[in-house]
């Protein structure tokens, strides 16, 4: 967990702040540090200030309090063409009047190196996003995911230890997104370039970072590893926000041995895992994943609650079955289930009985 | 990562080109056909002719007033710059007759020059010819307008003593249906008596009788001449006209010159009444045309006038153009005109250089004002473009005559400087009615020329390039040098070519804070159009700034390209 005060941080947030306005604060007290060598991600959805911590860091913007430090040093006063921070932006940014190679060759010429350098640099950060080929074409001739490589490839040729994305896949189709999540994954770690990457496409997220800021409001509302921050949402935005989920709300009738009686509003008791209610009488939401919903009584673990429900729709996805249920006087419950040769295919209209572990199911904030 | 394959990665990555390739390939192939067996093409281009038929339609209103009130007068003025068919249609005979007179000896013509000369002034001064063709040959030189319009006064009575001796040998030459009777053709002769004036009709188109210009062509030719005068200006019946005294002088000289025997095989009406004059012809009292045109005016004498004559007797002429570029028509070719007449040179390369200098101040003063106005917020970017346009809402007089109140030695700007003690108020600035005034209007007014099309292209460059170029490492100063300005000169372009071609043909503001060094080549043009009515030189002046233009245009076109041109 961060703490801002981390010896071993390269790039660390110390109580930052940021207001455009002075009347409203857009980034509200982060702290947030990171190892060298992390792939840390940024994810929340618009307007909950991940684009502005990290225009923070480019120096773009400027904090209205606090510190941001890059290496143990501070950076609040030192001008963006200082930091030494690649960046790749959404729409590219790529200059259109400059070839790939001048592009390229733009960040090496300002750092006044010699020709022959600059050339086995540019094939080389070329050669990384495997665009050799295109070196005199102008930007506008290639596609964008083409004009992406290059981008990538322009933020990495001057070897920046630091670089930023801005939701760069944004403009892309899926299938093109996810084989570019891919590579720059694989490329973030073979270099060892510490990355901080802002998007608001939680699969992206998840399947590309060592860690998951998830931004709202402001502030960051859990900052786990992937696995972590999907099984372990720490409060009921996260858990929204992250991936599919079912809540439930009611009031915590008693706590104990790590686990909640909660009674729903519909008047039903379940048993879920406390995470941040303490108490008896609390109001909580309680969120379970749809896959984590058993309904095959063989398969149901002696003494799970269970709770009737209604079969509402089924709808077959090919790898999965997602079935859409009435539970507690709710009725977009969902669930979801392998397709597998033994599987039921629940009809509609059919009643049922759900449950699942106590431990899948956590007791959030209100 | 290597083996993964998508379209960014293939080896021949999709192009746009590869669409017109493919569309190339595809046609190698042979016509690809229709569903119906016909030619694709040709298919299409029925589909498609409704649609273009009614496009042209669309634009046919705006197309046909270009064409009438654009094009149409352009190629007119193009046309007068080599005109000159004003000095061979008024004095036809004349030069007929100076094609075999060799300008470059030093004598003047002979007396059948002169003959001519007497019978074309005589018509020309009827249809009040000579004086316009007087102005056109004072043109190339001076004294010219004079002599002609003199001569148009005197030519009359030059040509009686032959009337009134034709007329005292007989009374039959007095009256002009005795005339017609023999040389007008029987038919015409019925006809003109058949014809009633009050009717409306229009007077019958006078025709020659069947071989009379055998035996009397020069009388046939000047009578013919007379005889259409009289019906379309005069609108007097020919039948009774009496005929002018250069008739006389011409049938003088065909019984005088003719043929005996033709006149003696002559059987027409009035055969024995010309017979008679013929013989009697022979002793008439005569007179030396040279000798007459002399005393009129000396300067038929003189060999300059002849050869100004001779030297614009074609159609078509250079002698504008050469005007144009401080040269003149010589017996021997074009040659520079002397040092202290050249002005056409100087005032081409002042505009030339003025207008550049006014472009260069433009794009110094308009670039920081675009780029503010594409970088601020959308509500301040509005009230800032309404104070750049607010210039188009007044009155080019007015800003120019403002500006003339702002200029002059006791004007604004020099009060202001001797008040902050800049001046001394003996020697205060000349700041107008002359180039520095010229270039200080001029750039004012052209400036939202400048700014417009800057402004609606450094619109369209993202504020992120600026931010890319940082982040990579630049300063700010590289950044807007190496990628701003570079997106941004398309719209310089633009601005730059606008505000030259305006500045290059400016007229009005040169007219009124210019003086007399700070006038450019328009107002030369206009001088000639409007007060010294020379428009052939004026048309030649406008078609070399219209080619100066197009050239420069096409020398843009090759070193900037003008693709690279946009308005947004």
């Amino acid at each position: 967990m961060a703490d801002g005060t981390n010896n071993d941080a390269f790039v660390e947030f110390d109580r930052v702040q940021k207001s455009y306005d002075g009347e409203n604060l857009v980034v509200k007290d982060l702290n947030l540090s990171m190892p060298k060598g992390e792939f840390l991600t940024m994810l929340g959805p618009s307007g909950s200030g991940k684009t502005t911590c990290l225009m923070m860091l480019a120096g773009f913007e400027t904090a209205t309090h606090g510190d941001i430090r890059l290496g143990g040093k501070s950076i609040n006063n030192i001008p963006p063409h200082k930091r030494g921070i690649g960046m790749v932006f959404q729409n590219y940014a790529l200059f259109p009047h400059m070839t790939v190679a001048e592009n390229l060759s733009f960040p090496l010429e300002v750092r006044k190196m010699g020709k022959s350098t600059r050339e086995e640099k540019i094939n080389r950060a070329l050669g990384m996003v495997q665009m050799n080929d295109f070196a005199g074409r102008r930007p506008a001739q290639l596609s964008g995911g083409q004009q992406q490589r290059i981008a990538l490839a322009r933020a990495l040729v001057f070897e920046p230890e630091l670089v930023l994305m801005d939701e760069p896949l944004g403009a892309l189709d899926k299938q093109l997104r996810e084989t570019l999540q891919f590579e720059i994954t694989n490329l973030a770690h073979d270099l060892g370039i510490t990355v901080v990457y802002v998007t608001h496409d939680q699969t992206e997220a998840l399947t590309m970072s060592d860690r998951v800021a998830v931004f709202e409001d402001g502030r960051i509302q859990q900052l786990a590893p992937p696995d972590e921050l999907y099984e372990a949402p720490q409060n009921s935005f996260v858990a929204q926000f992250i991936g599919e989920n079912n809540t439930l709300e009611g009031v915590v009738q008693e706590i104990k041995n790590d686990t909640a009686l909660v009674k729903l509003d519909s008047g039903e008791v379940i048993a879920a895992k406390p995470v941040n209610v303490t108490k008896a009488g609390e109001r909580t939401r309680v969120s379970i994943r749809p896959e984590r919903v058993e309904y095959n009584k063989e398969r149901m673990q002696e003494g799970a609650y269970t709770l009737k429900a209604e079969v509402l729709e089924f709808i077959y996805m090919g790898d999965i079955f997602r079935t859409r249920l009435k539970v507690a006087g709710k009725d977009d419950f969902i669930i979801k289930t392998r397709n597998a040769p033994d599987q039921v295919r629940l009809k509609p209209g059919t009643q049922i009985e759900i449950g699942w572990l106590p431990e899948d199911c956590r007791a959030l904030d209100a | 990562m290597s083996d993964i394959k998508d379209a960014t990665t293939a080896d021949t990555a999709p192009t746009p080109d590869d669409a017109l390739r493919m569309a190339d390939a595809a046609e190698k192939k042979g016509p690809v056909l229709a569903a119906d067996g016909r030619p694709l093409k040709q298919s299409l281009n029925r589909a498609l002719r409704l649609q273009k038929l009614r496009a042209l339609a669309l634009v046919a209103p705006l197309l046909i007033f270009v064409l009438v009130t654009f094009i149409a007068p352009i190629a007119d003025m193009l046309f007068r710059s080599v005109e000159n068919e004003i000095v061979s249609e008024t004095l036809p005979k004349t030069t007929a007759a100076l094609e075999d007179w060799d300008a470059e000896g030093d004598t003047i013509p002979d007396e059948a020059v002169f003959e001519a000369l007497y019978d074309d002034m005589f018509f020309a001064q009827e249809a009040k010819l000579h004086s316009r063709l007087g102005s056109r040959l004072n043109y190339e030189q001076t004294g010219v307008s004079s002599l002609f319009r003199k001569t148009g006064r005197s030519v009359e009575d030059m040509g009686e003593v032959f009337q009134d001796q034709f007329e005292d040998l007989d009374d039959f030459w007095k009256t002009g249906e005795n005339w017609t009777s023999f040389m007008a053709s029987d038919e015409w002769l019925a006809d003109i008596q058949a014809w009633d004036a009050d009717s409306g009709d229009r007077q019958p188109r006078f025709e020659l009788r069947d071989g009379i210009d055998d035996i009397l062509p020069a009388t046939a030719e000047s009578y013919t001449r007379f005889a259409n005068y009289v019906r379309t200006e005069d609108e007097d019946n020919v039948y009774t006209e009496d005929p002018w005294a250069v008739i006389y002088s011409s049938f003088y000289d065909d019984l005088t010159r003719a043929d005996a025997a033709a006149i003696a095989a002559y059987s027409g009406p009035a055969a024995e009444q010309i017979k008679s004059a013929a013989t009697a012809a022979t002793g008439f009292e005569t007179i030396d045309y040279s000798e007459a045109f002399l005393d009129i005016d000396e300067d038929w004498h003189s060999i300059d006038v002849w050869r100004t004559i001779k030297i614009y007797s074609p159609k078509f002429t250079n002698g504008y153009f050469l005007n144009a570029i401080d040269m003149q028509k010589s017996i021997d070719g074009p040659e520079l005109r002397p040092e202290n007449e050249r002005i056409y040179g100087i005032l081409f390369w002042r505009t030339m250089v003025m207008s550049i200098t006014i472009t260069l101040s433009c794009i110094l003063l308009g670039y920081p004002v675009a780029w503010i106005l594409a970088n601020l917020p959308a509500r301040n970017a509005n009230l800032l473009l309404i104070l750049v346009l607010l210039p188009f809402w007044t009155s080019l007089l007015v800003r120019t005559s403002a500006w003339k109140v702002m200029l002059q030695q006791q004007g604004v700007i020099n009060d202001t400087l001797v008040w902050l003690g800049l001046v001394a108020t003996d020697d205060r600035l000349v700041l107008i009615n002359n180039q520095t005034g010229t270039i200080i209007a001029m750039t004012h007014i052209l400036l939202p020329f400048m700014i417009l099309p800057m402004y609606s292209v450094m619109q369209t460059i993202q504020p992120t390039y600026l931010r890319a170029a940082k982040s990579l490492g630049a300063t700010n100063w590289t950044a807007f040098w190496r990628v701003y300005f570079p997106q941004s000169i398309p719209g310089i372009g633009a601005g730059s070519i606008l505000v030259f071609i305006l500045a290059i043909g400016y007229y009005i503001t040169p007219e009124i804070v210019g003086g007399t060094s700070g006038t450019f080549i328009s107002n030369r043009i206009a001088y000639h159009i409007s007060s010294s009515l020379n428009w052939g030189l004026g048309a030649a002046l406008g078609a070399i700034l219209l080619a100066a233009v197009l050239l420069l245009y096409y020398a843009y076109d090759k070193i900037v390209g003008i693709d690279n041109v946009k308005l947004g």
